[in-house]
This record gives structure tokens, C-alpha cells and sequence, in this order.
């Protein structure tokens, strides 16, 4: 058996920043590091994250989007998350990390433009390091390990970050990358989001063990951490970050939470759950639990919180502006364009065809 | 020029790339100490150790996803699928990641990867060492599909998919492997990507084909001219983008045509070939455009006999040459 590699806490840079329930400890939350200005901005962005997730919302009622996916109760796992991470770290998000997306610098209207239906692909990757929205379930694992060993490959120090829900922790694909990610050390932080429903299948019924524990067969370490503390997810991102920085290999963290809004605007969870469920999760809301912890620090007042939402409000009013004002694209370029990057002959006639017979109707 | 086979060719292609380029790496099940289980590889690891030359645990899906993540990184990935009939696991990284990558990032994004898959029958292979794939992932936008079936197209196809910047899917027909020998020419060599190539001309009838078949199709062209039948054949060697102005030539050219493949008969490239006739040179017709193919069963037994009724061999294609001829 000697062969086995066996996890050991001297490994584990980030359980000691945690109590044994997955709480950040007082200790640790006090040697963050972080100014004032900083902690409070954490909030802001929550808090603009939030009502940029309800306004696409109403937009999708109205008619202005064709579907969207709220994550309204995961805005402390979005925001800690980036937070935690330097702006040339990877990240791999699947489909509901919009938020994500927004702290990382994309417009939120130019984001929105692929719920709208006018891009496939509305946000350069490169730019913000953080790669295209993915909707088949723990497909993006895979791609995170590979980005992270090429990274290795090139002796470069960026970590790559791999988020996905709980339910992607129930497929291939998403084992067959931990154990890669676990024989290769590769320099990525899994971040499990756990929010108890895949639609409307909830966590007992998706796995009847522990995620985070997982790690230990693949060789690596794994913690279960409260997701609705935006510092614990910050710390712990931060943490399994610079571990894998460092060339010790990946990390898993499981950030419990909870989904308060439909899986996306075409589900109904009044079907499936019941409203003391929600009400349970709804005193544990990372935003009012937050603003309470820097009212109790003296880091925030009336005055700013009234500024916050005011400066919040006028984003959202833009970015509904500049969203309604996106133009149509040309049909031709919108659903031939980039399908490759050289195009063969054969497929260019296609699309002169097409556009063509666009033209004579 | 040197006389060499197929896997000699694919293995000197692999090796001349990755000594041009240092950021083409292989990475696949077997493909390092052990060379790959038909040596494809044998040496690299080697020459060019094991960041480059890596084996990976076995896990299909992950060896495409993890070329994914490296091409998106920069990297040039050529993943090995050990036997494309377990390429199954891997579709959906194949479908719906590689493929539509660029079109799902507005051409931020285009992958430069190669996955090399060895297929089909002959080899007494049996169920799951045997089958043929290529229209399967022809149907899919986004993704290139070559086949070759000389040493010099399969080098020159290995190199031209490395170097393309969309992903390649490069299916080697194992039966061709060992067996199909050729003059290699010296230096890049590179043969494009989508242009398909007369290996034989004649004026009677042709002859579409490509892997495997185009090697029968040649040896039937040979006893036909023995019969005073000229047959052209046309070599495909690649099904996306086919090159449908060849195949439109070849067809006004002999007016009778007949097109071989291994894979199933249903949706088959055959299908497409003969429609592609049907729409451009129905005209030049003098007998309805003809297929021969494998059976729409799911593959072959390990029995000799049976693998043989089960593929199309010369004698079926000159009976069916025949048929044609005699139209």
C-alpha cells in the first residue's frame, strides 16, 4: 500500500483556519488582512450582484431574456471567491457564475447579450480569465485540469479554480478530472457549490456520502466550509490557492449553500420544496449576515449602506439600458460566424447560400 | 523518399511536429513507456519525456477535456483514443466542448488539437476493436475529419491536423497500419486538410473510397483493367470538409460511380457522397450512383470467416464493380 498517497494535515493548509462544523474561526478572520475599504467593497459587490441577478430576472419575465439562471443565495461564494484569487487565475465556471463573471470586471449588459440570445460568446476569455459559461453538467472539469497542467507545463505560478454544483459531483466526468487533477498535482482549487438541488433533486438524493471527503481517495485534501460567509469562502479559496501555487497539488472545497430561487425561469420549485426549507436558509442569507458582522465591527453606517444601494441601483439601471440598446446582429455572421477559425470552402458556400436565401424572402 | 508503412509514418509525424513544436505534447492511455499498444508512440517518451509524451489514467472523456483545457492555455494537444470504438465516453467533451469551443466564444477561442483514434475491421478485432466512426463525428459542425490511408497521407494529414487551427479528429485504420507500405516524401509533406485525391485514373467507372477500402478498391481496379474496365479511384481521405469538386469531377468524368465503405450502411459518408452526386452532376449519369458497405449490424465477430462476410473485401467490390460496369 505504499504506494497510496495518503493525505496528512501537515498538507492541509486551510482546516486549521476552519472549527470542525466549517466555520471560519475568530482567529482566522482576524488576520484576513483586509483594509476597511476592502471588506466593505466585498459587500457592495454583493449586494450589486444581487440586484443585477433580480433585474435579469424581471427582464426574463418581461420577455428580455430567453432564460435565466438566478443564484440568488450564492453571492458570498461568488464575491470571496474572486476576491480571493489573483485576476490571472483561471477560473471555470459552469452556468450559473454570472456574478463571478461581473467580479471579474465583464459588463454585466454584455454578459446578459448571451441570455438575450444576440452572442454565443459576448466576453473575451482571455481578457478576464475566465472561461465560457458551460451547460453540460462538470464538462468544464475536465478543461480546468488541463489549463492547469498546461500552466504547469510552462512553469507559470497561476492556479486554476473549477466550480460546479453538487450535482455535477455525480458525474464522469467530474471524477475522472479529480483523479487526473490528484495523479498529475495539478494547481487547481475545486469549488464545490453546494446548494442542495440539482433542479429539483435535493443533496440526500444525489449523493448519500460526504463531497469534501471525497479528496482524501483522490489524494489530495478537501474541506466543507460554510458558502454563505463570503470571508470563510475567501479565506479558503485563498488558502487552497496558494497551496496549489505552490506546487502541492489540488484542493476541494465543498462551500454548503443554498439555491433561494428556481434552478432557472423555466422550473417551478413550489413543486418540489417546501417554504420552510427556504425559510431555514433565508435567516442564513450571506448579505443581511455580513452587513450585520461589519455593522458589529463599526466598518459601516447607515449612510454608506444608503450609498451603496444608491450606486447599485444606478449600475442596474445602466446595464438594463445598454442591454435593451444591444443591437441584432446580421443573421449571416450570427449563426455562421465562427464556427471555425479556418473555415473550409465548402461551409463558406453554405453560408452564402444561406444568406442569400435570407435576401430573396 | 523511403518506403515506409502507415504507423511508421503517423509516428514519424508526431515525432517531427513535436521536435518543430515544443508546445504539441500526446497524452493518452498506454502512450508512454509501452508506446501505445500499436507503438505509434514508441520512443517519444524517450526523446521527449513525460510532460510531453504523458500517460494518462484511463478515462476517456478526461484524456479530450484535458486537451481542451491545454489548447485553451496554448498548448497543441494530440489525444489518443486507444480504440475508437471507446471514444463513446468522450462525446460529449468532443461534441459539445471541442466542437463548438470557437463558435461558443465567438472565435476568442479556437482549439488547436488533434484526437487521434485507431478504427475499423480486419484485424480480427471483434465487437469492440472494429468499428468504424467517422460519420458518426462527421455530422458534427465545428469538428475536421480526416481519414487517411497511404503512409504518405497519413503523415501528411497528422501534420496538417496539428497544425490546423480548429480540432481534427485523425482516424488510422489498423488493418492499414502494418499492411499499406509507400513511398513517404522527405521534409513536411504536409497534405491539406478537405482535398480528396485520385489515386487511379480511369474512364469507365469510379471508385469512391477512403482508410482501408481504398487500398481494396486499387487492388479491384487493378483486376478490372485486366477485364478491360478502367476504374478511377478517388481516395476521400477526408470526410469533413469533403471535397465535394472531386468528387463532382470524378463523377462527370466516368459517369458511374460506386462508393466503398466499411462503416454501417445507414447515414453512412456514402450517403452523403451519393447525394452530393445526385445534386451536382445528375446530368452526367449513366447508371444510378451505387454503394458498398458494412452491414447495419453493430460490428464484426472475432471469427475469421465471418469478419470476412462482414467486410467489404475486392471480390465483393468487383462483383459490385461489375454490376455497374455492365449498367
Amino acid at each position: 500500500m505504499a504506494d497510496v498517497v495518503r493525505v496528512v494535515a501537515a498538507d492541509d493548509p486551510v482546516r486549521p483556519l476552519f472549527s470542525p462544523a466549517g466555520e471560519l474561526t475568530a482567529d482566522a478572520r482576524g488576520t484576513l488582512g483586509l483594509s476597511p475599504d476592502e471588506l466593505r467593497d466585498l459587500y457592495h459587490k454583493m449586494v450589486w450582484i444581487r440586484r443585477t441577478d433580480q433585474e435579469a430576472l424581471n427582464l426574463q419575465r418581461q420577455g428580455e431574456l430567453g432564460l435565466w439562471g438566478p443564484y440568488q443565495g450564492q453571492e458570498a461564494i461568488h464575491v470571496g471567491t474572486v476576491a480571493a484569487l489573483r485576476p490571472t487565475d483561471w477560473i471555470f465556471p459552469s452556468y450559473r457564475e454570472f456574478g463571478m463573471g461581473m467580479c471579474r470586471g465583464i459588463d454585466p449588459a454584455e454578459m446578459l447579450t448571451l441570455f438575450r440570445g444576440l452572442s454565443h460568446g459576448p466576453w473575451d476569455p482571455r481578457r478576464y480569465h475566465f472561461a465560457p459559461l458551460v451547460i453540460p453538467v462538470a464538462s468544464q472539469v475536465p478543461h480546468a485540469v488541463g489549463m492547469a497542467m498546461g500552466s504547469r507545463f510552462k512553469h507559470g505560478d497561476d492556479v486554476v479554480l473549477s466550480t460546479f454544483g453538487d450535482g455535477a459531483t455525480s458525474k464522469g466526468d467530474w471524477h475522472e478530472a479529480m483523479n487526473f487533477a490528484g495523479v498529475f498535482r495539478a494547481p487547481v482549487v475545486f469549488l464545490c457549490q453546494n446548494n442542495r438541488w440539482a433542479i429539483s433533486v435535493p443533496l440526500a438524493k444525489q449523493t448519500a456520502g460526504s463531497i469534501a471527503e471525497r479528496a482524501q481517495g483522490y489524494g489530495f485534501p478537501g474541506i466543507r466550509i460554510d458558502g454563505n460567509d463570503v470571508l470563510a469562502v475567501l479565506a479558503a479559496v485563498r488558502a487552497a490557492a496558494a497551496r496549489a501555487r505552490q506546487g502541492d497539488g489540488p484542493y476541494l472545497i465543498e462551500a454548503m449553500t443554498y439555491r433561494m430561487g428556481p434552478h432557472t425561469t423555466s422550473d417551478d420549485p413550489t413543486r418540489y420544496r417546501s417554504e420552510t426549507d427556504l425559510e431555514r436558509w433565508n435567516v442564513k442569507d450571506p448579505i443581511p449576515r455580513y452587513r450585520e458582522w461589519l455593522q458589529g465591527q463599526g466598518l459601516i453606517d447607515e449612510a454608506s449602506l444608503a450609498a451603496i444601494n444608491r450606486e447599485v441601483e444606478t449600475a442596474v439601471e445602466a446595464t438594463r439600458n445598454r442591454l435593451k440598446s444591444a443591437p441584432v446582429p446580421a443573421a449571416g455572421e450570427a449563426i455562421f460566424g465562427r464556427v471555425y477559425q479556418h473555415p473550409p470552402d465548402s461551409f463558406l458556400e453554405e453560408r452564402q447560400e444561406f444568406e442569400s436565401s435570407l435576401e430573396s424572402n | 523518399m523511403a518506403v515506409k508503412t502507415v504507423i511508421e509514418a503517423i509516428r514519424e509525424g508526431m515525432d517531427e511536429e513535436m521536435a518543430r513544436d515544443e508546445s504539441v505534447f500526446l497524452i493518452g492511455e498506454d502512450v508512454g513507456n509501452r508506446g501505445g499498444v500499436f507503438l505509434a508512440s514508441d520512443g517519444l517518451f524517450k526523446k521527449y519525456g513525460e510532460l510531453r509524451v504523458i500517460d494518462s489514467p484511463l478515462a476517456e472523456s478526461c484524456i479530450v477535456g484535458v486537451a481542451i483545457g491545454a489548447a485553451i492555455n496554448g498548448m497543441k494537444p494530440i489525444a489518443e483514443i486507444q480504440f475508437a470504438d471507446f471514444i463513446a465516453p468522450a462525446m460529449n467533451q468532443i461534441i459539445e466542448e471541442a466542437a463548438r469551443f470557437c463558435y461558443r466564444t465567438a472565435g476568442d477561442f479556437n482549439l488547436p488539437m488533434v484526437i487521434r483514434a485507431p478504427w475499423g475491421g480486419g484485424v480480427h478485432g471483434a465487437l469492440y476493436h472494429s468499428q468504424s466512426i467517422e460519420a458518426t463525428f462527421g455530422h458534427i459542425p465545428g469538428l475536421k475529419v480526416v481519414v487517411p490511408g497511404t503512409p504518405a497521407d497519413a503523415k501528411g494529414l497528422l501534420k496538417a491536423a496539428v497544425r490546423d487551427p480548429d480540432p481534427v479528429l485523425y482516424l488510422e485504420h489498423k488493418r492499414t497500419y502494418r499492411l499499406v507500405k509507400g513511398e513517404v516524401p522527405d521534409g513536411d509533406g504536409v497534405v491539406p486538410i478537405g482535398k480528396a485525391d485520385v489515386k487511379r485514373q480511369g474512364k469507365d467507372l469510379s471508385l469512391i473510397a477512403y482508410g482501408l477500402m481504398l487500398t481494396y478498391c486499387l487492388e479491384a481496379a487493378e483486376k478490372l483493367a485486366a477485364e478491360g474496365v478502367s476504374a478511377e479511384v478517388l481516395d476521400l481521405r477526408t470526410i469533413k470538409p469533403i471535397d465535394q469538386a472531386a468528387i463532382i469531377a470524378t463523377a462527370r468524368k466516368t459517369g458511374k460511380v460506386l462508393v466503398v465503405h466499411e462503416d454501417n450502411r445507414f447515414a453512412g459518408i456514402a450517403a452523403e457522397v451519393m447525394a452530393i452526386i445526385m445534386e451536382n452532376a445528375f446530368d452526367a449519369l449513366d447508371a444510378p450512383v451505387m454503394r458498398l458497405t458494412g452491414p447495419d449490424v453493430p460490428a464484426m465477430p472475432f471469427n475469421h470467416v465471418l469478419e470476412e462476410a462482414f467486410m467489404p473485401n475486392v471480390d465483393k467490390i468487383l462483383a459490385k464493380a461489375r454490376e455497374l460496369a455492365a449498367y
